[in-house]
């Protein structure tokens, strides 16, 4: 049950996007479709989950001063190898993903997760705990990507629901709609989250 | 390391040792990975490769000999004896997120033919679009030596990607780079 519940916890209640606000960097860097937000979100997690793991096997043995450092070269290692052997085992994934995966080092999701979680949980509570919070990223990553796509291209996924030739809000493709998307976006969980309490 | 439950007290010796091992295990991994991959990606590169170039250039039989001119890369490509075009494999420092390799095929008269987008590393979403036919193909059968090889911004013939004018530039100065090499190269 303990389990389920850290698998859980990731998609609301410690929403890393729209509650615990983690991550900002690539959530509005990669959001300008839903693909790409997808995209982002679904190689965040591989990351995650293996670098909770490691992390949380190798707690006791790392001293407390140290931690950071030695958190950081486990993420990155993993980054690299994950990089690599996506690029000579599944090109065309990589083609649509490649750009995303160095960018996965400057989550602080990851580093976060490894100091809140994994450094004081068992193996597998810290693979759930990475599993819900890194579909909880590429759930709201992906809700955040089809907004702005919705609004400033007229597609979503790729689909073009809005004849090319009408002008759409193209603010919502560029930097300054990621931050207006998110607030709305923020604001809307935060309302729902106070009606449910009420 | 007896009493595993225990965290390592944080002693020099101790930073010290599991800062080198944890280091050390990393860097076999991923040189491990590295030496693993690296025949199937240079495969994959190769067979890339291969594919833009017949995409960039009329219907060819073989490949000629390889010239360098300045920073790019020139291949002839022939159908039985006669020339059916030229790839140029080119390159632009001028890009957002690091260099833009492109294939610029010419055809035999010296029109552009087609272009390939080789390695960006541009915004995903933005700059990254440089792939999409909507800009990449506005060079299609242009003569170099009529079309303004510049985004309107810049007094050119080519639309921008929206929101994207640098990758924009880096490109068509990556193709403009091309046309040059060509020039010197088919002399």
């Amino acid at each position: 049950m303990r389990v389920w519940n850290e698998f859980i916890k990731g998609f609301i209640k410690e929403n890393p996007t729209f509650v615990l606000l983690l991550g900002m960097c690539p959530t509005l860097g990669t959001t300008t479709s839903a693909i790409n937000g997808m995209s982002m979100g679904l190689a965040a997690t591989v990351v995650l989950i293996c670098s909770n793991a490691v992390i949380s096997l190798l707690k006791n043995v790392i001293p407390d001063k140290v931690r950071i450092p030695g958190f950081i070269v486990v993420i990155a290692s993993f980054v690299t190898v994950v990089d690599l052997s996506m690029q000579a085992y599944l090109p065309d994934l990589y083609e649509t993903l490649g750009l995303f995966i160095p960018l996965i080092v400057v989550n602080c999701i990851i580093l976060g997760r490894a100091e809140a979680f994994a450094s004081k949980n068992g193996v597998l509570l810290s693979i759930a705990d990475g599993l819900g919070i890194g579909l909880g990223f590429t759930m709201s990553l992906t809700i955040l990507g089809s907004v702005r796509e919705i609004l400033g291209n007229g597609s979503v996924f790729g689909f073009q629901f809005i004849p090319e030739n009408i002008d759409k809000v193209l603010l919502f493709i560029m930097p300054p709609g990621a931050f207006i998307a998110l607030g709305f976006l923020i604001a809307l969980v935060n309302h729902i989250k106070n009606r449910k309490a009420a | 390391m007896s009493d595993k439950k225990k965290k390592l007290e944080s002693t020099f010796l101790n930073m010290f040792v599991v800062l080198l091992a944890i280091s050390l295990v990393s860097a076999l991994a991923i040189g491990f990975t590295y030496t693993k991959t690296k025949p199937a990606a240079d495969a994959i590169k190769q067979e890339n490769f291969e594919k833009a170039i017949k995409q960039v250039v009329p219907e060819f039989d073989k490949l000629g000999e390889k010239k360098e001119v300045d920073e790019c890369v020139l291949y002839t490509a022939y159908k039985g004896e006669e020339v059916a075009g030229t790839a140029v494999e080119t390159v632009s420092h001028k890009g957002f997120g690091g260099d833009v390799q492109l294939l610029v095929g010419f055809d035999a008269e010296g029109k552009i033919h087609n272009t390939a987008v080789l390695s960006i590393k541009e915004t995903p979403g933005l700059g990254s679009n440089m792939t999409n036919p909507k800009f990449k193909d506005q060079v299609n059968g242009k003569d170099p030596a009529e079309f303004k090889l510049s985004v309107k911004k810049d007094g050119g013939d080519v639309d921008a990607i929206t929101a994207a004018t640098i990758s924009s530039r880096a490109f068509l100065d990556a193709v403009g780079k091309a046309v040059e090499a060509y020039k010197k190269g088919s002399n």
